[in-house]
């Protein structure tokens, strides 16, 4: 096509212009391979430049008003609080085997402030695996199994009815409690989260219901808090499919207690129910700690990457930072700490922030190294968690609903003076106070500040304006590389073809030759697209695996390579043989096949960077350098020069590095030494990453493909 | 009509002279009989099981048929009767109300809850007396006059997406009804000031004094409530009587202060109370204007029970010995003043207990003297007030912007058990419950997928439903409504009824300006039309009767509202007009510019204007210019003539130049600042 343009225009001496957006394009194409280099470069610039580029967090939402009101929560909640963290401690409390008496407990102090007590039982679902479920919306079909009597759990659940409010909205506050093996940590966020629910019985301000919910933690946080989730929001009517729990004896004892309590009818065993949730705050208080400072750890990260609002996390950070002297961590991944190659990165960008500085004093965006080096390792931690899109706590449930949470995790420095006790429960009650007033402030739901954000530390993030360009630079070259080898590759099957047969003007001017050559594409599409369904095929295959009873996860990875292995067979014989054939006498069809492949996977890095940016932007580091780097080994073989035998390792490495196993494995080793690595550590994560309905699983798949092609 | 008005005004001040004659011997007044305007204020408290106090005010003004003075009244509020005469409203309620009514723990089942007990927000019906098709406007009408005569924003209910025609299953039942809420509006003192203007004596006088703002608005529960019906008929060619009902209930904390109750032992103790402790204000004396002015004191038959006088049996066989000292001195709680009279409940259709009503004449007090009835507990006390035969409850289901899903779950109360089942008198025992239940249009219901569970189990649709009404929505024109009779099973433990919805969108006019908060879906009407909540208490005269007594033993069947809901829509990012806007302008811009590039460009022209450049001499320095326009183009067409590696060699150097310079500044700048 290039060149019987280029002909044209040859033909004729004055050269009329050329659309300048034409010429630009084609320009790039031309040069796609400088481009391309300059691209990726700066992309992965752009990226380590993204600690430096964040901004200041800043409180969107003008309702939120933190910390405008002076904290109501005094001695006297505080003591409340202490009362029941010594009767939940008390070693009486504890002879129950099942730890209903602890709930019992919890449940009489709710009654006795005057809010509405019920129990939720529920039995732990496991997460099970479902191809077909990816971006269905959490089902309320839940797999029916037989429970045992002894497998449920118990949910305490209080509401605090505003006694202004109409009752369309709500605020949960849950507290993950394990009555067989509490340590002091949970019964000291139990006591907080009661000081604050005595101090919100009390006042007038109150105008969104308030929901504390005790979530059994002896099945994990996660699924407490989602089956009380999933009894709110869909609940089934129909109890067929439920088991009688009724006909355990424990469970009546429970909801027989209250029968005869003074407000009886404020107990009951069904479910209580208060409006739409405003927003969700997961209290928890860790037990051991080595810190030197009450520290209170933030973590956001909800499925598939979604996070809260940042207002949420703002109101936090400036309430424990600005009002109760509380350190706001968020999580880092701390092996990149130490590193040194990132101090020296950042100490290079210090040093030309600096000189951009003298050359012109409104350009200040240098930060320290230190703080750079801390800004990309929180960077990271946050950019994998988003990519992993495995919830960081029970705060993830709530998300799927469209319910902003966050999980606050207290670690005080560890005493046990009773002075100390009291301190922590009056700030830690504070800080909790503070936000479910701000959030009872809003008159709408969170919506002002941003959804897509990387944190860079509590008070700085970076917005999706600008981590997007990073990506941006990094996709651009696959179009170009694209269209530029299939430019190639049209122009030089021409001249193959030309030299070949002898009456090359007539040929080309065929209409129907033409015709045939302008559809040849189809044909590595459909190679591609053969290459695609033997990668859903290797995805499908895990839930069929895990079908198959006492498998240890090394065997269930060894069955699951020779299926995969298999089914390529199969398919490459039943599918792929005409073309197989075709493939051994055109051997520069390859370049059609890598920009069918390379523009395939194009399209995909740009959708899934709506869906998940961080999966995305993992995902383009490995795939791009090897797109751009795809041949076939036997041309390289052929050519032997340095120049591909070069481009050769760098493919093979690259292609084992990018396959999702040696990835993990190589990850594994450099954080944990390689000595431990096992094959069916990738099965386990590879579980638990359908177990969470992962969109990083795609991906996987998705490299899957490009592996096969180099 | 100038002649028509003349007999009015002599009227008018025949009836000032008769007014004033009245005004001066009051009590000839009330002889005259049901030809005078009346005017009546009564208190009723009751305490709650849960440590609560209700009041009940209750203001009764009548008008008589208004041809005896013609359109003036001497206590009747005017405006209140033009609205009547205009709109020709034969029926009315208005509530305004803040706060939700605990059905558990307030019970449900007696005429003050089923009546007074109303959604958040305003609730406004009215039957008219006029032609159907006149029906609309009257009710837009009645509505703007409404919301300029209490400062509410009433008037939104005057487009049809908001109100809806019930057919059967709202209580008046006829075709003339129209009924319309408004969970969303905010109910404060200046709902409360109009309101309390339409009394004779404000609230400067009389029962209307304790009203004060601040203790009322802290309650947990209020709700203001206006209702007039005009026994008229108009084919008689009577003219209109009216009366109008004006009532507030209010549910308040007796005393808030914590310390009393931190006392384990305390903790259980009803709290005692006084008007003046709860309201801050004391009754001086009757509203002169009133005809009677009481407060009442309510024991539930709960409560009573709880109590155990001490002769319980002999009070129940002897009900008309009221005199009974034993029933105010009582071991668990003292009056501070003696009640004026003493009322027994008759025999009601539960025959547990009977409840007690307290009465206090207000005539008696004055400035001097102040009325303040108090209570005081001594030993703790705890009962259930009856609730309606079925709990109600309404929740969203499902998540997503997409889709939902409403519920209501009907549970059964244990308390009204056994009383349900001694209620049964033939084989098939059946519980009749009336739903109803408005959706707005953007809440696309679909009634197909209905669903019914009972006990737990799917249940057919025709198996417990036995009327349904459906009248589907349209779109920004009229709201969904639905009016389902259900019969159910009197054992029934639960019920519940399911149905799905789609969300649907708005244009971006027509959001709120809170749009964010979500949208309401007002509260459904539960009723039980075959129980009838109703208290009949022994009077000997009949003559004399107070109209909140006589209002109680109206049958009214038990209602409950439903939650209010919230639901969250798609809403559009508010700044988004200005980046649609931007977008489409540059797109246009692009688009013209292309288009009018293409329309205008003559290629043969353009050749011959290319060859003769090319062809003429020009000077030095142009010379210069095009040879470096030249190379510019050479840049870009070099690479379709060569491969790119030669023709990045005149690329690089351009390049290499331009970065020197730019170095060089830099440098100079770094240097020297």
């Amino acid at each position: 096509m290039a060149e019987t343009k280029e002909k044209s225009l040859s033909d004729e001496k004055p050269k009329p212009r050329v659309r300048p957006i034409v010429r630009l394009g084609i320009f790039l194409i031309s040069h796609s391979f400088h481009v391309s280099v300059v691209c990726c470069t700066a992309g992965v610039l752009a990226l380590f430049l993204l600690p430096v580029l964040a901004k200041n967090t800043y409180i969107s939402e003008n309702a939120l008003m933190p910390g405008s009101a002076s904290p109501m929560l005094s001695n006297q909640h505080v003591s409340d609080g202490n009362r029941l963290v010594k009767d939940l401690t008390n070693p009486n409390s504890k002879s129950s085997e099942t730890g209903i008496e602890s709930h019992k407990i919890i449940a009489q102090y709710m009654l006795d402030l005057g809010a509405e007590v019920s129990f939720h039982k529920f039995h732990p679902q496991m997460n099970q695996f479902h191809p077909l479920h990816f971006f269905s919306s959490p089902d309320s079909g839940k797999i029916q199994e037989n429970y045992s009597c002894s497998s449920y759990g118990i949910n305490t659940v209080g509401i605090i009815r505003a006694p202004h409010g109409d009752g369309k909205e709500a605020i949960v506050l849950v507290t993950p409690y394990n009555a067989l093996k509490s340590g002091f940590g949970e019964a000291l966020s139990l006591g907080i989260a009661y000081s604050v629910f005595s101090l919100l019985t009390q006042v007038t301000w109150l105008a969104k219901d308030i929901i504390w919910l005790v979530a059994d933690s002896q099945y994990g946080e996660y699924a407490a808090v989602a089956a009380w989730l999933r009894e709110y929001q869909t609940p089934k009517f129909s109890s067929l499919s439920t088991p009688n729990a009724e006909m355990c004896p424990d469970v009546n004892n429970l909801f027989e207690l209250k029968g005869h309590s003074i407000s009886g009818s404020k107990f009951s065993n069904s479910f209580r129910r208060a409006g739409t949730m405003a927003s969700a705050l997961v209290l928890k208080v860790r037990d051991q700690n080595e810190q030197f400072e009450d520290t209170i750890s933030i973590y956001a990260e909800a499925s598939n990457g979604q996070m809260p609002n940042l207002d949420l996390i703002n109101v936090v950070n400036y309430l424990a930072v600005h009002r109760q002297g509380l350190r706001v961590n968020v999580e880092k991944l701390w092996s990149l700490l130490n590193s040194s190659w990132l101090k020296s990165l950042g100490e290079i960008f210090e040093s030309l922030a600096k000189v951009a500085k003298s050359l012109y004093p409104k350009w200040k965006f240098g930060i320290p190294a230190t703080e750079y080096v801390e800004g990309t390792a929180t960077l990271a931690s946050s950019l994998y968690y988003q990519a992993l899109g495995v919830p960081t706590g029970p705060h993830g449930a709530f998300r799927d609903y469209q319910v902003d949470a966050i999980t606050l995790e207290i670690s005080p420095k560890f005493s046990l003076d009773k002075v100390w006790r009291n301190d922590i429960l009056l700030r830690g009650g504070r800080l909790i106070e503070g936000v479910i007033r701000s959030v009872n402030n809003l008159l709408e739901k969170f919506h002002q500040s941003f959804f897509l954000y990387l944190l860079t530390s509590p008070s700085k993030f970076v917005s999706v304006g600008v981590y997007m360009i990073a990506f941006a630079f990094l996709i651009a070259p696959l179009p170009m590389v694209a269209a530029s080898l299939y430019v190639d590759a049209n122009s030089s099957s021409n001249c193959s073809k030309g030299d070949s047969s002898t009456p090359s003007a007539i040929t080309d001017t065929d209409e129907h030759s033409i015709a045939i050559r302008s559809w040849r594409w189809l044909n590595s599409a459909k190679l591609v697209f053969i290459v695609h369904l033997w990668g859903a095929i290797v995805s499908l295959l895990p839930y069929f695996i895990s079908q198959i009873p006492d498998c240890s996860p090394t065997t269930s990875f060894m069955i699951w390579v020779l299926l995969s292995i298999l089914s390529l067979l199969t398919l490459n014989s039943v599918l792929a043989s005409p073309l197989a054939c075709a493939k051994a006498t055109q051997e520069k069809e390859w370049a059609l096949v890598k920009s069918v492949t390379i523009s395939s996977v194009f399209i995909g890095l740009g959708l899934m960077s709506v869906i998940n940016f961080a999966t995305a932007e993992i995902g383009a580091l490995l795939m791009v350098p090897m797109c751009l780097l795809a041949q076939p080994l036997k041309l390289d073989v052929r050519a032997g020069t340095l120049r591909s035998f070069c481009r050769m390792i760098c493919n093979l490495v690259l292609g084992h590095i990018a396959f999702p196993p040696a990835a993990l494995f190589l990850l594994k080793g450099m954080l944990d030494g390689f000595g431990n690595a096992n094959v069916g550590d990738f099965w386990m994560w590879v579980e638990s990453l359908w177990a969470w309905n992962s969109a990083t699983y795609l991906f996987i798949v998705e490299v899957t493909y490009i592996f096969s092609h180099g | 009509m100038v002649l028509l008005q003349r007999p009015h005004i002599l009227l008018l001040l025949i009836d000032t002279h008769q007014f004033l004659q009245c005004w001066i011997a009051f009590g000839s007044a009330n002889e005259e009989g049901q030809q005078q305007e009346e005017f009546s204020e009564e208190l009723l408290v009751k305490p709650l099981p849960d440590h609560k106090l209700l009041a009940h005010f209750h203001f009764q003004s009548s008008a008589p048929p208004s041809t005896s003075n013609g359109c003036h009244h001497h206590l009747f509020p005017k405006a209140i009767s033009q609205l009547v005469q205009k709109f020709r409203v034969k029926e009315m309620e208005l509530s305004f109300t803040q706060g939700r009514w605990n059905y558990e723990s307030w019970g449900g089942f007696d005429p003050i809850s089923s009546s007074n007990a109303k959604p958040p927000g305003v609730e406004l019906w009215a039957v008219f007396d006029v032609p159907q098709h006149h029906i609309d406007a009257s009710w837009k009408n009645l509505t703007h006059t409404l919301s300029g005569l209490f400062c509410a924003s009433i008037n939104f209910l005057e487009s049809t997406a908001t109100y809806s025609t019930p057919e059967w299953s709202f209580p008046p039942a006829s075709g003339n009804v129209r009924y319309g809420t408004f969970p969303c509006e905010a109910v404060c003192t200046e709902n409360l000031t109009p309101w309390l203007r339409l009394l004779p004596c404000r609230d400067k006088a009389g029962i209307a004094l304790l009203l004060d703002r601040p203790s009322l608005y802290r309650g947990f529960y209020h709700s203001q409530r206006l209702h007039l019906t005009s026994t008229e008929s108009s084919s008689e060619g009577i003219d209109s009587g009216i009366i109008l009902e004006q009532t507030l209930t209010v549910v308040l904390q007796p005393n808030s202060e914590r310390a009393i109750e931190v006392h384990a032992s305390e903790k259980h103790v009803q709290p005692s109370w006084s008007l003046s402790s709860i309201f801050g204000k004391q009754v001086s004396g009757r509203c002169v204007l009133a005809k009677s002015s009481s407060v009442y004191l309510l024991l539930d038959w709960g409560l009573v029970a709880e109590l155990k006088f001490p002769n319980k049996e002999n009070g129940k066989s002897a009900a008309n010995g009221l005199t009974s000292e034993n029933f105010w001195s009582n071991p668990s709680f003292e009056l501070s003043v003696n009640p004026d009279r003493i009322f027994l409940e008759e025999s009601s259709s539960h025959s547990k207990s009977l409840s007690i009503l307290y009465m206090f004449q207000v005539e008696k007090y004055s400035e001097s003297e102040p009325f303040d009835i108090g209570l005081m507990w001594k030993v703790p006390v705890a009962w259930l007030c009856q609730q309606t035969p079925l709990h109600a409850s309404r929740f969203f289901m499902g998540s997503g912007n997409e889709r939902g899903a409403i519920a209501i779950s009907l549970k059964s109360t244990q308390f009204t058990e056994g009383f349900m089942s001694a209620n049964s008198k033939d084989g098939s025992c059946e519980l009749r419950v009336d739903v109803f239940q408005v959706v707005p249009w953007y809440v696309k219901v679909y009634f197909h997928s209905l669903r019914v569970f009972v006990d737990q189990q799917p249940r057919a649709v025709s198996d417990f439903i036995e009327k349904i009404h459906v009248s589907p929505s349209k779109d920004k024109m009229s709201p969904g409504v639905m009016e389902v009779v259900l019969k159910l099973p009197c054992r029934v433990n639960t019920a519940a009824l399911t149905i799905e919805f789609d969300k649907g969108f708005l244009r971006i006019d027509e959001y709120p300006p809170d749009a964010n908060q979500g949208f309401d879906i007002p509260s459904a009407i539960i009723s039980f039309p075959n129980f009838h909540a109703s208290m009949v208490f022994l009077e000997d005269d009949s003559l004399n009767r107070s109209p909140l007594l006589s209002k109680f033993q109206e049958k009214c069947p038990v209602m409950s509202y439903t939650e209010v809901l919230l639901v969250p829509l798609t809403t559009p990012d508010f700044s988004m007009p200005y980046n649609v806007s931007t977008i489409k302008c540059t797109v246009f811009a692009l688009y013209f510019g292309s288009l009018l590039n293409v329309l205008q460009r003559r290629v043969a022209e353009e050749e011959r204007f290319l060859k003769a450049k090319a062809a003429k001499k020009t000077g030095r320095l142009p010379l210069l210019l095009s040879k470096l326009s030249a190379k510019l183009r050479g840049r870009r067409r070099e690479p379709l003539h060569s491969p790119p590696s030669s023709s990045s060699f005149i690329n690089s150097k351009l390049v290499l130049k331009v970065i020197l310079v730019a170095g060089l500044a830099v440098g100079w700048q770094y240097f020297f600042s």
